[in-house]
């Protein structure tokens, strides 16, 4: 008698329970919509707080003038020279990751055993875990000293070295997400390449690393995005001068490093000064995401291609 | 029998041939060669990496090393170096970290068992998706810059504990959500359908099944994301953490009623990677010998967590065979 009624589909104990369920699954929605939340105040903050800027300075002077200067008596407003900053300090960054990560992803996938994979993938991911204002330490104290000894016209503060601490410091990213892409090619075109008569060197480069091309770049482009928002390396070993800054041997500021630069100081809310930290954030969001959009792009693009 | 198939073997009767077999031998011994030189660079570029790490340690320890006692974790920060101290800069990373798993912990692991046990497969489904994974791809200086607009000044939370924990948590979401992902995805189907069977509902079946199960990689999750905060230093910076701290902020717990008090919530604060920033950026030798302390410290305490981590995984998957 009981258990019929319990069953019956408006017993109060059943009404509670479906009424739990779904109050559960609508608190564990709003869990995962808080993402969207945050994306949407980033973005809206960013350009509310960067609109007023615009309204004193020009779009067109802004990307063209040569100088960064906005809390100086003569204010110039020139994105340009954290900008050559940021991607000069990138550039040197992704050419001894991008190398070194591929390299050590095809080592670890294509030749190590399973026994040392399971010891040195850890071990190096240890490297990402370091935290940054330490590589800063090790940039500025260390690496610094270290290649004077070889660049004698080196300066104290430069973007060279900080641009090599950041390479190494993202080695990790690439190669682990690079080497899960390369084991996920499936063994048969491995040996479809081997029964072709290729050496193992011919299927990596011709066969494992081109079919695994959207996981590679995806790890490439995550790398990227980690070199061009990578704040505390240069802040502390790059010497916080913003110039346009081709010569990596010389101290530069990127657009990270001034936004801390200024936060450092006491800049009164809606001041110039404070709006452009806002402009220079919205600028490196704009290039970062815009990494992940091509990235995103060109993985879809290839999937469908593999398809 | 086998002379037979030798002088049959076309290659073996004329002289031209044998000069190409010689050939095509020589460009295999090549071949094998770049083969074996490509991995001796692999192995190279391995060693460099984790050479770099390593002198990096030393290089902590031999700087740092001597400076570290307990005076240096008992005193404040000082104008003489070697009076100077962690203690405000350990108390605030405690206290950030506190506010941090409070807000990331809870959010993670409840979105990640939306995405995975509760979402139908549509286009918002698909959309928070992508956000998540551009969540993961924005700088972390950016999280510095929308705490400063919204949490600073929309909210009026200053620069508080507050603000510093919440920032810390938004910025190591994506990690939870992802890493509680990949944990509850590893629990397989039939485990569902035998709850489901037994007459559990959906909840019941999430909390008695999937969450215990899962709880090993969420785990990993949690502390991976933790030790990522610990030594984050751009962000806070941004919201406005102070350098120069000489106080404690007053305790959580009260001899009087009602025992507890928030009020520690509000209050400024330093942490350790702001503290050794702060002694890195001086000109002085005797404050970078500080630094590097510091620098020990904080590389110790996210060594020990990720290798807790690495240690919770692999016993989870040795012992979990399904």
């Amino acid at each position: 008698m009981k258990v019929a009624a319990l069953t019956a589909a408006n017993h109060p104990i059943r009404k509670w329970r479906k009424f739990k369920e779904s109050a559960i699954e609508a608190a564990l929605f709003l869990a995962a919509a808080s993402s969207v939340f945050v994306i949407f105040g980033i973005i809206f903050i960013l350009v509310s707080e960067s609109l007023p800027f615009f309204g004193h300075v020009s779009l067109v002077e802004f990307l063209t003038e040569t100088e960064w200067s906005p809390l100086f008596e003569n204010p110039r407003y020139g994105i340009l020279p954290l900008l050559s900053g940021t991607l000069v300090s990138t550039m040197i960054a992704i050419s001894v990751a991008i190398p070194m990560g591929t390299i050590i992803a095809s080592y670890l996938s294509e030749y190590a055993n399973e026994k040392a994979r399971e010891i040195l993938k850890p071990v190096l991911e240890l490297l990402a875990a370091v935290p940054t204002v330490v590589y800063g330490y090790f940039a500025l104290l260390f690496v610094t000293p270290l290649l004077k000894t070889f660049l004698p016209e080196l300066s104290g503060f430069n973007i060279l070295s900080a641009g090599l601490v950041m390479g190494v410091m993202i080695v990790p990213y690439i190669s682990s997400l690079s080497e899960d892409a390369m084991r996920a090619v499936p063994n048969h075109l491995r040996e479809g390449s081997y029964a072709m008569g290729a050496s193992k060197f011919q299927t990596i480069f011709r066969v494992v690393i081109p079919a695994s091309f959207s996981g590679m770049t995806s790890a490439y482009i995550l790398g990227i995005s980690r070199a061009l928002g990578e704040t505390m390396v240069v802040t502390v070993a790059a010497g916080l001068q913003p110039r346009m800054a081709w010569d990596p041997t010389q101290p530069a500021a990127t657009i990270t490093a001034y936004i801390v630069q200024v936060s450092l100081g006491d800049l009164p809310h809606g001041s110039i000064g404070y709006q452009s930290i806002y402009v220079a954030g919205l600028t490196l969001l704009v290039i970062t995401l815009s990494f992940n959009v091509i990235g995103l792009f060109l993985r879809k693009r290839f999937q469908e291609s593999e398809n | 029998m086998a002379d037979a198939e030798q002088t049959n073997d076309p290659t073996k009767s004329k002289v031209g041939e044998s000069i190409l077999t010689d050939l095509v031998l020589s460009s295999i011994r090549v071949r094998k060669w770049i083969d074996f030189a490509f991995m001796v660079v692999g192995l190279l570029a391995l060693l460099f990496s984790l050479i770099t790490l390593l002198a990096l340690i030393l290089d902590l320890v031999r700087t740092g090393g001597p400076r570290v006692s307990w005076d240096f974790f008992t005193s404040f920060p000082s104008r003489k170096a070697m009076k100077a101290g962690i203690l405000s800069a350990w108390v605030g990373s405690l206290c950030v970290m506190a506010v941090t798993s409070l807000c990331a912990i809870p959010l993670g692991i409840a979105a990640g068992l939306y995405l995975e046990e509760y979402s139908k497969k549509n286009w918002i489904t698909t959309f928070i998706e992508l956000n998540i994974v551009n969540l993961a791809g924005v700088p972390s200086i950016t999280f510095g810059l929308m705490a400063l607009g919204i949490f600073v000044y929309g909210l009026g939370m200053g620069q508080s504990i507050l603000t510093a924990g919440l920032t810390l948590g938004l910025l190591v979401l994506p990690i939870v959500i992802v890493t509680t992902r990949e944990a509850i995805r590893s629990v397989p189907n039939s485990i569902r359908e035998a709850s489901f069977a037994l007459g559990s509902s959906k909840w019941q079946m999430v909390r008695h099944h999937i969450l215990p199960y899962s709880s090993g990689g969420i785990l990993t999750g949690v502390i991976i994301s933790l030790s990522r905060a610990i030594g984050e230093t751009a962000p806070l910076i941004t919201i406005g953490a102070l350098t120069f701290i000489a106080f404690l902020p007053p305790s959580p717990v009260n001899e009087t009623f009602p025992f507890v008090n928030f009020q520690w919530l509000t209050e400024p604060f330093t942490v350790l990677p702001i503290q050794m920033f702060n002694w890195v950026s001086r000109p002085e030798k005797e404050f970078h010998v500080n630094a590097a302390a510091t620098g020990l410290i904080l590389l110790m305490m996210t060594l020990v967590m990720n290798g807790i981590a690495i240690y919770i995984r692999y016993r989870f998957r040795r012992k979990l065979k399904w």
